[in-house]
């Protein structure tokens, strides 16, 4: 048996993204350079056999996964939880993601508004956890992205997520085309001075 | 917020026009930050250079609608309100000419402004995780077989149960009950909670544990299940019985919670 077959054997059978250090525990008789090979190389595989399920890394492991395209198709037999996200929800799951650790008080603060019941939901779908409490004044709790929160948005890592620099470039599109006509006698570098940047913590 | 009947007379006028056109916006907004942005956006006003005299009248307006609509107007929105205004006088007052080196920090406006790029741009990083292909919604795994590890748990013993587990069972129940074709004249029986209480604790008295289908003949009216389940709820909640499930999708059994020598001072307080 090749080991990209035995890799893929134990990725197919677990419940959960298997990471490659857990590959490396359970495959104890080969080297970690050639297990990380031979995952790529399934990787790769699936990738090219454009079929109806691929070998994603989310959440920090490996798991397959269904193409989303195919989403009309699964949903006719799988029962989908509703996976709903309401405006709310989503800009305090934004800024727990992008400010992490966080208290509540400052995301209400960002927010403008009360959100306790947003974060009780949030909690409740294992998508934020608690990290623990701030050693400030009334020890208020800390809020922390979940592994759930990766597996559900399909992301690597809190790093895979897309800066918040990046997200504004998005939305100055047409501003930055003007801009660039100017800049072409002036020399300057474009350059943004409104722009905040938030690093992720590591 | 001080009441202005005149005004508010002209506004109610006025409302009346816009009614329907305000009422599906309204609901849109998320707390005062995003009224703020919309109100902005849709003057076509730079960020970083807010007519604060004109966002603030249009900002009032708005508030005011929501009352007018009997929507709640949230405390954070009164708060900004307030803000605003603080803000608005501020401006008028004359700046201070001998220190024109802090001229940036004295602007009322920059903490707000700063607020609002600050909250747009969460706002759109939320927007962008909304729109990714989401696992249960479209990106899917395969599920993994449950039987096995329900099989081993069993052996634990029976398993708590969630609310919902209950009002599942609850709902099978009453579909199991035919809707009564006729209405019955004559008073019926009083069905009261408490009987109910008392007549589930009596039975638990018998045995240590009673069956959820026990507990509900197949000849009950629908009343009377609703008020045995309201009781069952009931008892939950003030921690006299609990809920079991010996195995998934199992019946539902029900255990006195409270040891002999304290039920009866529960019992007795009931």
């Amino acid at each position: 048996m090749s080991l990209s077959a035995i890799i893929e054997s134990l990725v197919f059978s677990a419940d959960a993204p298997v990471s490659l250090d857990q590959l490396c525990d359970l495959l104890h008789e080969y080297e970690r350079p050639e297990i990380k090979t031979a995952l790529l190389e399934l990787v790769a595989f699936h990738e090219n056999r454009n079929g109806g399920f691929h070998l994603v890394n989310v959440a920090g492991g490996w798991q397959f996964r269904t193409h989303s395209s195919l989403q009309q198709y699964v949903v006719r037999h799988v029962k989908t939880k509703s996976v709903k996200f309401s405006q709310s929800a989503l800009e305090t799951l934004a800024i727990v993601a992008y400010r992490q650790p966080v208290t509540r008080s400052e995301i209400e603060y960002l927010r403008g508004v009360d959100c306790g019941g947003v974060l009780r939901t949030l909690l409740e779908k294992k998508l934020i956890r608690i990290l623990g409490k701030k050693d400030i004044p009334g020890r208020p709790l800390i809020y922390g992205t979940s592994k759930e929160f990766l597996e559900t948005f399909g992301l690597k890592d809190l790093k895979s997520l897309p800066t918040l620099k990046e997200i504004q470039a998005l939305d100055d599109v047409p501003h930055f085309e003007q801009q660039e006509e100017l800049l072409l006698d002036s020399g300057n570098s474009p350059s943004s001075a409104t722009q905040i940047t938030f690093n992720l913590p590591e | 917020m001080c009441p202005m009947n005149g005004q508010q007379e002209e506004n109610l006028l006025l409302i009346d026009g816009f009614q329907e056109a305000y009422h599906v916006r309204l609901d849109k907004f998320d707390g005062p930050l995003d009224l703020l942005l919309h109100l902005i956006k849709k003057n076509e006003l730079d960020i970083c250079d807010i007519p604060i005299a004109d966002i603030t009248s249009q900002y009032l307006e708005y508030i005011r609608l929501m009352k007018n609509l009997n929507l709640d107007v949230a405390g954070d929105f009164l708060l900004m309100a307030s803000t605003l205004l603080q803000i608005k006088s501020a401006m008028l007052l004359p700046r201070n000419e001998d220190n024109p080196e802090d001229e940036d920090e004295t602007d009322p406006r920059a903490e707000l402004i700063r607020r609002l790029l600050e909250y747009q741009q969460y706002k759109e990083a939320g927007m962008l995780m909304g729109a990714r292909a989401l696992l249960g919604r479209e990106i899917f795994t395969r599920s993994y077989p449950e039987a096995e590890l329900l099989a081993a748990n069993q052996e634990e013993g029976p398993l708590e149960l969630e609310l919902f587990d209950l009002v599942d069972a609850f709902r099978s129940l009453l579909a199991r009950i035919p809707v009564e074709s006729f209405h019955e004249v004559a008073a019926a029986d009083a069905l009261s909670i408490a009987d109910s209480i008392n007549e589930i604790l009596a039975l638990l008295q018998e045995r240590d544990m009673i069956e959820f289908d026990d507990l509900v003949r197949d000849d009950f009216t629908r009343e009377r299940v609703i008020v045995t389940f309201l009781a069952l709820l009931e008892l939950c909640r003030l921690r006299m019985i609990r809920i079991f499930q010996n195995t998934h999708q199992g019946g539902i059994r029900f255990v006195p919670a409270v040891v002999e020598e304290t039920g009866d001072d529960i019992v007795a307080t009931v």
